[in-house]
Protein backbone atom coordinates (compact mmCIF):
# COMPACT_ATOMS: atom_id res chain seq x y z
CA UNK A 1 0.00 0.00 0.00
CA UNK A 2 1.30 3.42 -0.49
CA UNK A 3 0.33 6.62 0.74
CA UNK A 4 1.76 9.68 -0.03
CA UNK A 5 0.20 12.92 1.63
CA UNK A 6 0.70 16.17 0.82
CA UNK A 7 4.60 14.91 0.12
CA UNK A 8 7.00 18.05 -0.31
CA UNK A 9 10.47 17.82 -2.11
CA UNK A 10 13.10 20.31 -3.01
CA UNK A 11 16.33 18.91 -4.31
CA UNK A 12 19.92 21.00 -3.20
CA UNK A 13 19.91 22.97 -6.55
CA UNK A 14 16.53 24.77 -5.28
CA UNK A 15 14.28 22.85 -7.78
CA UNK A 16 10.96 21.85 -6.19
CA UNK A 17 10.75 18.45 -7.83
CA UNK A 18 7.22 17.82 -5.66
CA UNK A 19 4.74 20.28 -4.33
CA UNK A 20 2.56 18.99 -2.27
CA UNK A 21 1.56 15.45 -3.99
CA UNK A 22 -1.58 12.80 -2.41
CA UNK A 23 -1.40 10.01 -3.86
CA UNK A 24 -2.83 6.87 -2.42
CA UNK A 25 -2.54 3.11 -3.65
CA UNK A 26 -4.43 0.31 -2.58
CA UNK A 27 -2.94 -3.64 -2.45
CA UNK A 28 -3.61 -4.98 -5.38
CA UNK A 29 -4.41 -1.88 -7.60
CA UNK A 30 -2.18 -1.59 -10.94
CA UNK A 31 -1.99 2.40 -11.83
CA UNK A 32 -0.18 4.29 -14.49
CA UNK A 33 2.01 7.45 -13.36
CA UNK A 34 1.81 9.41 -16.27
CA UNK A 35 3.51 12.82 -16.90
CA UNK A 36 6.04 14.51 -18.88
CA UNK A 37 9.73 15.29 -18.33
CA UNK A 38 10.42 16.93 -15.08
CA UNK A 39 7.02 16.74 -13.86
CA UNK A 40 8.52 15.20 -10.96
CA UNK A 41 7.63 10.75 -11.70
CA UNK A 42 11.18 9.98 -10.79
CA UNK A 43 11.16 11.94 -7.87
CA UNK A 44 8.28 10.00 -6.68
CA UNK A 45 9.84 6.87 -7.62
CA UNK A 46 12.77 7.82 -5.66
CA UNK A 47 10.92 8.91 -2.76
CA UNK A 48 9.09 5.36 -2.52
CA UNK A 49 12.31 2.89 -2.94
CA UNK A 50 13.89 4.98 -0.24
CA UNK A 51 16.46 6.79 -2.34
CA UNK A 52 15.73 9.87 -1.32
CA UNK A 53 13.15 11.32 1.88
CA UNK A 54 10.53 13.94 1.62
CA UNK A 55 10.99 17.50 3.13
CA UNK A 56 7.37 17.76 3.89
CA UNK A 57 4.38 15.61 4.31
CA UNK A 58 4.89 11.55 5.07
CA UNK A 59 5.03 8.52 2.81
CA UNK A 60 4.03 5.83 4.30
CA UNK A 61 4.82 2.41 1.82
CA UNK A 62 4.20 -1.31 2.66
CA UNK A 63 4.15 0.02 5.85
CA UNK A 64 7.58 1.63 6.16
CA UNK A 65 6.83 5.32 6.75
CA UNK A 66 9.32 6.85 4.85
CA UNK A 67 10.32 10.65 6.19
CA UNK A 68 11.68 8.60 9.39
CA UNK A 69 12.82 5.52 7.97
CA UNK A 70 16.41 4.62 9.60
CA UNK A 71 18.98 3.92 6.98
CA UNK A 72 19.43 0.12 8.01
CA UNK A 73 15.82 -0.51 7.44
CA UNK A 74 16.06 0.80 3.49
CA UNK A 75 17.17 -2.54 2.21
CA UNK A 76 14.19 -4.08 4.23
CA UNK A 77 11.68 -1.84 2.38
CA UNK A 78 13.03 -2.65 -1.01
CA UNK A 79 12.79 -6.05 -0.73
CA UNK A 80 8.90 -5.77 -0.28
CA UNK A 81 9.43 -3.99 -3.91
CA UNK A 82 10.04 -4.88 -7.52
CA UNK A 83 12.12 -2.53 -9.42
CA UNK A 84 11.85 -2.33 -13.23
CA UNK A 85 14.05 0.08 -15.61
CA UNK A 86 13.55 1.71 -18.84
CA UNK A 87 17.37 0.06 -19.48
CA UNK A 88 16.58 -3.49 -17.96
CA UNK A 89 19.66 -3.37 -15.69
CA UNK A 90 20.81 -6.53 -15.81
CA UNK A 91 24.47 -7.73 -15.14
CA UNK A 92 26.51 -8.60 -18.22
CA UNK A 93 27.96 -11.22 -17.24
CA UNK A 94 25.34 -13.32 -15.60
CA UNK A 95 23.02 -15.53 -17.72
CA UNK A 96 19.69 -15.00 -17.33
CA UNK A 97 19.26 -17.95 -14.10
CA UNK A 98 21.96 -16.29 -12.46
CA UNK A 99 20.46 -12.77 -12.70
CA UNK A 100 17.37 -13.61 -11.24
CA UNK A 101 18.87 -15.93 -8.64
CA UNK A 102 21.15 -13.02 -7.65
CA UNK A 103 18.47 -10.61 -6.11
CA UNK A 104 17.03 -13.78 -3.73
CA UNK A 105 20.90 -14.51 -2.96
CA UNK A 106 20.96 -11.03 -1.44
CA UNK A 107 18.18 -11.63 0.44
CA UNK A 108 19.88 -14.45 1.71
CA UNK A 109 17.66 -17.45 0.12
CA UNK A 110 18.82 -20.81 0.66
CA UNK A 111 19.92 -23.03 -2.69
CA UNK A 112 17.24 -25.11 -2.36
CA UNK A 113 14.67 -22.23 -2.28
CA UNK A 114 16.78 -20.27 -5.27
CA UNK A 115 16.41 -23.94 -7.14
CA UNK A 116 13.05 -24.13 -6.84
CA UNK A 117 11.67 -20.68 -7.04
CA UNK A 118 13.91 -19.58 -10.13
CA UNK A 119 12.44 -22.09 -12.64
CA UNK A 120 9.31 -20.77 -11.65
CA UNK A 121 9.36 -17.37 -11.93
CA UNK A 122 10.90 -18.06 -15.42
CA UNK A 123 8.69 -19.85 -16.50
CA UNK A 124 5.83 -17.20 -15.94
CA UNK A 125 7.74 -14.58 -17.73
CA UNK A 126 7.87 -16.91 -20.67
CA UNK A 127 12.03 -17.75 -20.55
CA UNK A 128 12.21 -21.15 -19.21
CA UNK A 129 14.13 -22.08 -22.12
CA UNK A 130 16.67 -19.39 -21.75
CA UNK A 131 17.52 -19.54 -18.73
CA UNK A 132 21.49 -19.84 -19.57
CA UNK A 133 21.18 -17.23 -21.90
CA UNK A 134 23.63 -14.20 -21.15
CA UNK A 135 21.75 -10.82 -21.73
CA UNK A 136 23.32 -9.72 -24.90
CA UNK A 137 21.88 -12.95 -26.66
CA UNK A 138 18.27 -11.78 -25.83
CA UNK A 139 16.24 -9.77 -27.32
CA UNK A 140 15.05 -6.22 -26.00
CA UNK A 141 11.72 -7.69 -24.90
CA UNK A 142 13.22 -10.57 -23.33
CA UNK A 143 15.80 -8.53 -21.57
CA UNK A 144 12.53 -6.98 -19.99
CA UNK A 145 11.39 -10.28 -18.90
CA UNK A 146 14.47 -11.02 -17.41
CA UNK A 147 14.24 -7.77 -15.38
CA UNK A 148 10.45 -8.78 -14.45
CA UNK A 149 11.70 -11.96 -13.26
CA UNK A 150 14.13 -10.24 -10.86
CA UNK A 151 11.28 -8.21 -9.95
CA UNK A 152 9.17 -10.90 -8.95
CA UNK A 153 11.61 -12.94 -7.52
CA UNK A 154 11.39 -12.31 -4.04
CA UNK A 155 7.65 -12.56 -4.54
CA UNK A 156 7.24 -8.90 -3.43
CA UNK A 157 3.92 -6.96 -2.65
CA UNK A 158 4.14 -4.09 -5.56
CA UNK A 159 6.07 -3.46 -8.47
CA UNK A 160 7.12 -0.28 -9.55
CA UNK A 161 8.24 -0.13 -13.51
CA UNK A 162 9.93 3.17 -14.62
CA UNK A 163 9.08 3.34 -17.80
CA UNK A 164 9.47 -0.45 -18.59
CA UNK A 165 8.65 0.01 -22.47
CA UNK A 166 11.07 2.96 -23.05
CA UNK A 167 13.40 0.90 -25.47
CA UNK A 168 10.92 -1.99 -26.84
CA UNK A 169 9.14 -1.84 -30.06
CA UNK A 170 4.90 -1.56 -29.68
CA UNK A 171 4.92 -4.56 -30.44
CA UNK A 172 6.87 -6.11 -27.24
CA UNK A 173 5.68 -3.66 -24.99
CA UNK A 174 2.06 -4.44 -24.98
CA UNK A 175 3.41 -7.76 -24.38
CA UNK A 176 4.96 -6.62 -21.48
CA UNK A 177 2.07 -4.62 -20.59
CA UNK A 178 0.65 -8.08 -20.88
CA UNK A 179 2.61 -9.35 -18.76
CA UNK A 180 2.29 -6.74 -16.16
CA UNK A 181 -1.65 -7.05 -15.96
CA UNK A 182 -0.71 -11.03 -15.41
CA UNK A 183 1.26 -10.79 -12.87
CA UNK A 184 -1.22 -7.63 -11.13
CA UNK A 185 -4.22 -10.38 -11.73
CA UNK A 186 -1.85 -12.33 -9.06
CA UNK A 187 -2.35 -9.94 -6.57
CA UNK A 188 0.30 -7.95 -6.80
CA UNK A 189 0.32 -4.24 -7.17
CA UNK A 190 1.70 -3.11 -10.00
CA UNK A 191 2.75 0.96 -10.75
CA UNK A 192 3.96 1.43 -14.33
CA UNK A 193 5.39 5.15 -14.53
CA UNK A 194 5.14 6.11 -18.27
CA UNK A 195 4.49 8.61 -20.46
CA UNK A 196 3.60 6.35 -23.88
CA UNK A 197 -0.26 7.69 -24.37
CA UNK A 198 -0.79 5.15 -26.61
CA UNK A 199 -0.11 2.66 -24.57
CA UNK A 200 -1.91 3.48 -21.16
CA UNK A 201 -4.94 4.24 -24.15
CA UNK A 202 -5.21 0.45 -24.35
CA UNK A 203 -5.35 -0.44 -20.90
CA UNK A 204 -8.32 0.80 -18.97
CA UNK A 205 -6.60 1.36 -15.88
CA UNK A 206 -5.97 4.26 -12.89
CA UNK A 207 -4.07 6.97 -14.51
CA UNK A 208 -2.64 9.31 -11.95
CA UNK A 209 -0.99 12.63 -13.93
CA UNK A 210 1.29 14.78 -12.56
CA UNK A 211 2.39 18.50 -13.71
CA UNK A 212 5.18 20.84 -11.80
CA UNK A 213 5.37 18.61 -8.75
CA UNK A 214 1.49 18.14 -7.88
CA UNK A 215 -0.74 15.70 -9.11
CA UNK A 216 -3.41 17.29 -12.08
CA UNK A 217 -5.77 14.03 -12.78
CA UNK A 218 -6.46 10.87 -10.69
CA UNK A 219 -9.25 8.53 -11.97
CA UNK A 220 -10.37 5.71 -14.68
CA UNK A 221 -10.32 8.26 -17.47
CA UNK A 222 -7.46 7.14 -19.10
CA UNK A 223 -4.55 9.25 -20.29
CA UNK A 224 -6.05 11.10 -23.15
CA UNK A 225 -8.22 13.37 -21.07
CA UNK A 226 -4.94 14.16 -18.70
CA UNK A 227 -4.02 15.68 -22.13
CA UNK A 228 -6.99 17.08 -23.24
CA UNK A 229 -6.82 19.32 -19.88
CA UNK B 1 24.31 -13.85 7.82
CA UNK B 2 23.48 -17.40 6.83
CA UNK B 3 25.93 -20.01 6.26
CA UNK B 4 25.21 -20.28 2.36
CA UNK B 5 25.42 -16.62 1.65
CA UNK B 6 28.56 -16.56 3.57
CA UNK B 7 30.21 -19.26 1.02
CA UNK B 8 29.02 -17.04 -1.45
CA UNK B 9 30.50 -14.02 -1.02
CA UNK B 10 33.76 -15.15 -0.24
CA UNK B 11 33.25 -17.05 -3.79
CA UNK B 12 32.43 -13.91 -5.29
CA UNK B 13 35.61 -11.99 -3.47
CA UNK B 14 37.96 -14.55 -4.64
CA UNK B 15 36.22 -14.56 -7.87
CA UNK B 16 36.45 -10.57 -8.15
CA UNK B 17 40.43 -11.61 -7.16
CA UNK B 18 41.31 -13.19 -10.89
CA UNK B 19 38.53 -11.23 -12.72
CA UNK B 20 41.03 -8.11 -12.39
CA UNK B 21 44.19 -10.26 -12.24
CA UNK B 22 46.76 -7.97 -13.26
CA UNK B 23 45.36 -5.27 -10.91
CA UNK B 24 45.64 -7.83 -8.17
CA UNK B 25 48.68 -9.45 -8.74
CA UNK B 26 50.43 -5.65 -9.04
CA UNK B 27 48.93 -4.87 -5.50
CA UNK B 28 49.70 -7.92 -4.17
CA UNK B 29 53.75 -7.30 -4.84
CA UNK B 30 53.78 -3.99 -4.42
CA UNK B 31 52.64 -4.76 -0.59
CA UNK B 32 55.36 -7.72 -0.74
CA UNK B 33 58.21 -5.55 -1.60
CA UNK B 34 57.16 -2.98 1.00
CA UNK B 35 56.87 -5.38 3.33
CA UNK B 36 60.21 -7.05 2.12
CA UNK B 37 62.13 -3.81 2.79
CA UNK B 38 60.41 -3.25 6.18
CA UNK B 39 60.85 -6.76 7.20
CA UNK B 40 64.71 -6.44 6.03
CA UNK B 41 65.17 -3.25 8.39
CA UNK B 42 63.31 -4.96 11.01
CA UNK B 43 65.45 -8.15 11.02
CA UNK B 44 68.66 -6.19 10.47
CA UNK B 45 68.10 -4.10 13.62
CA UNK B 46 66.84 -7.52 15.87
CA UNK B 47 70.13 -8.78 15.20
CA UNK B 48 72.37 -5.84 15.79
CA UNK B 49 70.10 -6.30 19.27
CA UNK B 50 71.11 -9.63 19.98
CA UNK B 51 74.75 -8.70 18.54
CA UNK B 52 74.49 -5.77 21.49
CA UNK B 53 73.24 -8.46 23.63
CA UNK B 54 76.01 -10.66 23.55
CA UNK B 55 78.91 -8.17 23.45
CA UNK B 56 77.02 -6.93 26.68
CA UNK B 57 77.22 -10.26 28.13
CA UNK B 58 81.24 -10.78 27.07
CA UNK B 59 82.04 -7.21 27.55
CA UNK B 60 84.23 -6.37 30.50
CA UNK B 61 85.05 -2.50 31.63
CA UNK B 62 88.24 -3.07 33.54
CA UNK B 63 89.18 -0.64 36.62
CA UNK B 64 92.61 -0.34 37.74
CA UNK B 65 92.86 0.90 41.28
CA UNK B 66 95.11 3.20 42.48
CA UNK B 67 98.50 1.16 43.33
CA UNK B 68 98.95 2.71 46.46
CA UNK B 69 95.92 1.65 47.73
CA UNK B 70 96.25 -1.58 50.17
CA UNK B 71 93.74 -4.85 49.07
CA UNK B 72 91.36 -2.98 51.37
CA UNK B 73 91.05 0.08 50.61
CA UNK B 74 90.58 -1.09 47.03
CA UNK B 75 87.68 -3.20 48.01
CA UNK B 76 85.95 -0.48 49.67
CA UNK B 77 86.31 1.41 46.00
CA UNK B 78 84.51 -1.97 44.92
CA UNK B 79 81.59 -1.09 46.82
CA UNK B 80 81.01 2.58 45.57
CA UNK B 81 80.94 0.99 42.33
CA UNK B 82 78.68 -2.04 42.95
CA UNK B 83 76.38 1.05 44.18
CA UNK B 84 76.50 2.86 40.09
CA UNK B 85 73.11 2.69 38.44
CA UNK B 86 74.51 0.81 35.01
CA UNK B 87 76.78 -1.76 36.99
CA UNK B 88 75.72 -4.98 36.80
CA UNK B 89 78.54 -6.97 38.61
CA UNK B 90 81.89 -5.71 40.03
CA UNK B 91 84.45 -8.73 40.74
CA UNK B 92 87.46 -7.91 42.35
CA UNK B 93 90.35 -9.25 40.59
CA UNK B 94 93.86 -8.84 43.25
CA UNK B 95 97.41 -7.73 41.93
CA UNK B 96 97.71 -11.54 42.38
CA UNK B 97 95.59 -13.09 40.65
CA UNK B 98 95.82 -10.57 37.67
CA UNK B 99 99.61 -11.89 37.84
CA UNK B 100 98.61 -15.25 37.87
CA UNK B 101 96.61 -15.22 34.57
CA UNK B 102 98.37 -12.72 32.89
CA UNK B 103 101.66 -15.31 33.19
CA UNK B 104 99.12 -18.14 32.17
CA UNK B 105 98.65 -16.15 28.94
CA UNK B 106 102.70 -15.43 28.59
CA UNK B 107 104.61 -18.42 29.75
CA UNK B 108 106.64 -19.01 26.99
CA UNK B 109 107.24 -15.37 26.35
CA UNK B 110 111.20 -14.71 28.22
CA UNK B 111 110.35 -10.92 27.67
CA UNK B 112 108.40 -11.42 31.02
CA UNK B 113 110.55 -13.01 33.09
CA UNK B 114 111.23 -10.89 36.34
CA UNK B 115 108.37 -9.21 36.37
CA UNK B 116 106.31 -9.35 39.78
CA UNK B 117 102.74 -9.12 40.70
CA UNK B 118 103.44 -5.71 42.94
CA UNK B 119 104.08 -4.43 38.53
CA UNK B 120 100.11 -4.79 38.64
CA UNK B 121 97.17 -3.32 40.34
CA UNK B 122 94.26 -4.33 41.36
CA UNK B 123 91.47 -4.07 39.50
CA UNK B 124 87.41 -4.72 39.15
CA UNK B 125 86.10 -6.38 35.77
CA UNK B 126 82.87 -4.69 35.23
CA UNK B 127 79.69 -5.89 33.53
CA UNK B 128 77.66 -3.45 32.81
CA UNK B 129 73.26 -3.64 32.24
CA UNK B 130 73.33 -1.07 29.15
CA UNK B 131 76.04 -0.80 26.85
CA UNK B 132 74.35 2.31 24.78
CA UNK B 133 75.55 4.26 28.43
CA UNK B 134 79.02 2.80 28.32
CA UNK B 135 80.22 6.09 27.90
CA UNK B 136 78.99 8.26 30.79
CA UNK B 137 79.46 5.06 33.17
CA UNK B 138 83.21 5.17 32.13
CA UNK B 139 83.03 9.14 32.69
CA UNK B 140 81.72 8.43 35.94
CA UNK B 141 83.86 5.63 36.64
CA UNK B 142 87.09 8.10 36.24
CA UNK B 143 86.12 10.58 38.66
CA UNK B 144 86.05 8.23 41.09
CA UNK B 145 88.52 8.78 44.04
CA UNK B 146 90.67 5.62 44.20
CA UNK B 147 90.73 4.90 40.01
CA UNK B 148 93.56 5.15 38.00
CA UNK B 149 92.56 4.00 35.23
CA UNK B 150 89.55 2.74 32.94
CA UNK B 151 89.83 0.28 30.01
CA UNK B 152 86.90 -0.52 27.79
CA UNK B 153 86.46 -1.32 23.76
CA UNK B 154 83.93 1.30 23.44
CA UNK B 155 84.32 1.59 19.70
CA UNK B 156 82.55 -1.47 18.44
CA UNK B 157 80.00 -0.96 20.78
CA UNK B 158 79.31 2.51 19.99
CA UNK B 159 79.13 1.88 16.50
CA UNK B 160 77.15 -1.24 16.85
CA UNK B 161 74.77 0.92 18.84
CA UNK B 162 74.90 3.65 15.81
CA UNK B 163 73.83 0.83 13.55
CA UNK B 164 71.19 -0.35 15.57
CA UNK B 165 69.96 3.23 16.43
CA UNK B 166 70.15 3.97 12.69
CA UNK B 167 68.06 0.68 11.39
CA UNK B 168 65.18 1.14 13.77
CA UNK B 169 65.00 4.82 12.97
CA UNK B 170 64.82 3.56 9.39
CA UNK B 171 62.29 1.15 9.47
CA UNK B 172 60.34 3.69 11.94
CA UNK B 173 60.68 5.98 9.69
CA UNK B 174 60.70 4.10 6.23
CA UNK B 175 57.41 1.77 7.26
CA UNK B 176 54.58 4.12 7.55
CA UNK B 177 55.35 5.38 3.52
CA UNK B 178 55.66 1.80 2.69
CA UNK B 179 52.67 1.16 4.59
CA UNK B 180 50.98 4.08 3.44
CA UNK B 181 52.14 3.08 -0.49
CA UNK B 182 50.25 -0.45 0.39
CA UNK B 183 47.52 1.27 1.14
CA UNK B 184 46.85 3.21 -1.63
CA UNK B 185 47.74 0.40 -4.14
CA UNK B 186 45.16 -1.74 -2.60
CA UNK B 187 42.70 1.30 -1.91
CA UNK B 188 42.61 1.49 -6.24
CA UNK B 189 42.37 -2.17 -7.12
CA UNK B 190 39.17 -2.39 -4.56
CA UNK B 191 38.10 0.58 -6.05
CA UNK B 192 38.22 -0.64 -9.42
CA UNK B 193 36.70 -3.95 -9.03
CA UNK B 194 33.92 -1.73 -7.89
CA UNK B 195 34.03 0.87 -10.33
CA UNK B 196 33.65 -2.61 -12.78
CA UNK B 197 31.35 -3.54 -10.68
CA UNK B 198 28.92 -0.20 -9.91
CA UNK B 199 26.19 -1.47 -11.72
CA UNK B 200 25.65 -4.70 -9.82
CA UNK B 201 26.20 -2.81 -6.80
CA UNK B 202 23.60 -0.34 -7.79
CA UNK B 203 21.13 -3.16 -8.42
CA UNK B 204 21.95 -5.28 -5.36
CA UNK B 205 21.00 -2.18 -3.43
CA UNK B 206 17.89 -1.99 -5.49
CA UNK B 207 16.72 -5.66 -4.42
CA UNK B 208 17.57 -5.27 -1.06
CA UNK B 209 20.95 -5.83 -0.20
CA UNK B 210 22.35 -4.75 3.30
CA UNK B 211 25.51 -2.93 3.40
CA UNK B 212 27.33 -5.49 5.35
CA UNK B 213 26.41 -8.02 1.94
CA UNK B 214 27.55 -5.77 -0.87
CA UNK B 215 30.73 -4.86 1.15
CA UNK B 216 31.49 -8.49 2.43
CA UNK B 217 33.34 -9.68 -1.36
CA UNK B 218 35.35 -6.58 -1.40
CA UNK B 219 36.61 -7.03 1.85
CA UNK B 220 37.72 -10.62 0.96
CA UNK B 221 39.02 -9.11 -1.98
CA UNK B 222 40.94 -6.84 -0.12
CA UNK B 223 42.17 -9.16 2.51
CA UNK B 224 43.34 -12.14 0.22
CA UNK B 225 45.55 -9.03 -1.59
CA UNK B 226 47.08 -8.68 2.00
CA UNK B 227 47.45 -12.05 3.06
CA UNK B 228 48.87 -13.25 -0.92
CA UNK B 229 50.90 -10.16 -0.02
CA UNK B 230 52.27 -11.01 3.19
CA UNK B 231 53.05 -14.68 2.31
CA UNK B 232 55.24 -13.70 -0.86
CA UNK B 233 57.01 -11.03 1.33
CA UNK B 234 57.37 -13.57 3.75
CA UNK B 235 59.08 -16.08 1.27
CA UNK B 236 61.11 -13.53 0.23
CA UNK B 237 62.09 -11.87 3.27
CA UNK B 238 63.19 -16.16 4.02
CA UNK B 239 65.44 -16.28 0.88
CA UNK B 240 66.96 -13.21 0.58
CA UNK B 241 67.93 -13.64 4.84
CA UNK B 242 69.48 -17.04 3.86
CA UNK B 243 71.39 -15.37 0.91
CA UNK B 244 72.73 -12.75 2.65
CA UNK B 245 73.48 -15.42 6.58
CA UNK B 246 75.49 -17.19 4.21
CA UNK B 247 77.31 -14.89 2.16
CA UNK B 248 78.03 -13.17 5.81
CA UNK B 249 79.18 -16.70 7.46
CA UNK B 250 81.37 -17.10 4.41
CA UNK B 251 83.71 -13.70 4.95
CA UNK B 252 82.93 -12.30 8.19
CA UNK B 253 84.21 -14.55 11.41
CA UNK B 254 83.70 -12.35 14.22
CA UNK B 255 80.00 -12.06 13.27
CA UNK B 256 76.53 -14.25 12.60
CA UNK B 257 73.18 -13.81 11.92
CA UNK B 258 70.67 -15.86 13.66
CA UNK B 259 68.90 -18.48 11.15
CA UNK B 260 66.01 -17.35 10.51
CA UNK B 261 63.71 -20.15 11.60
CA UNK B 262 64.33 -18.87 14.48
CA UNK B 263 62.63 -15.85 13.46
CA UNK B 264 59.91 -17.68 11.91
CA UNK B 265 56.65 -16.82 14.47
CA UNK B 266 57.49 -13.28 14.72
CA UNK B 267 58.06 -12.38 11.40
CA UNK B 268 55.09 -14.30 9.87
CA UNK B 269 53.05 -12.79 12.57
CA UNK B 270 54.12 -8.97 11.73
CA UNK B 271 53.99 -10.07 7.50
CA UNK B 272 50.43 -11.14 7.90
CA UNK B 273 49.14 -8.90 10.68
CA UNK B 274 50.39 -5.89 8.49
CA UNK B 275 49.16 -7.69 5.66
CA UNK B 276 45.46 -8.35 6.21
CA UNK B 277 45.54 -4.83 8.23
CA UNK B 278 46.23 -2.77 5.50
CA UNK B 279 44.37 -5.24 2.76
CA UNK B 280 41.39 -4.73 5.05
CA UNK B 281 41.85 -1.12 5.55
CA UNK B 282 41.99 -0.35 2.06
CA UNK B 283 38.63 -1.68 0.88
CA UNK B 284 36.73 -0.65 3.84
CA UNK B 285 38.26 3.15 2.60
CA UNK B 286 37.41 2.23 -0.97
CA UNK B 287 33.94 1.12 -0.29
CA UNK B 288 32.51 3.69 1.85
CA UNK B 289 30.92 6.28 -0.71
CA UNK B 290 29.70 3.73 -3.13
CA UNK B 291 27.82 2.26 -0.02
CA UNK B 292 25.99 5.82 0.61
CA UNK B 293 21.79 5.48 -0.57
Amino acid sequence: MIDLINAVKTYETGTRALNGVDIHIDDGEFVFLVGQSGSGKSTIIKLLTGEIKPDGGSVLVNGYRLESIRRSSVPYLRRTLGVIFQDFRLIANKTVYENVSFAMRVIGASNAEIKKRVPYVLDLVGLETKARRLPHELSGGEQQRVAIARALINNPTMIIADEPTGNLDPARSFEIMLLLEQINALGTTVMVVTHEKGLVDRFTKRVIAIEGGKVISDGMDGYYNYEAE
Amino acid sequence: MKQNNFGYLVHEGVRSLFRHGFTSFAAICITAVCLVIFGCFGMIAYNLGLLLDDLQAESRVLVFVDENYSQAEAKSVGSQINLMDNVADAVFVSREEAFAKFLAQNEDDEVYEGVEAATLRDQFEITLIDNSKMDETIAALRGMQGVAKVNAQTGVVNRLLTLQTFAGTAAAVVAPVLLLVSLVIIFNTIKLAMLDRREEIAIMRMVGATKQFIRLPFVVEGLLLGLFGSILSFFVLWGVYDLIRNAIAASLDFMSLIPFTQMLIPVAMLCGGIGLFIGVLGSLMSIRKFLKV
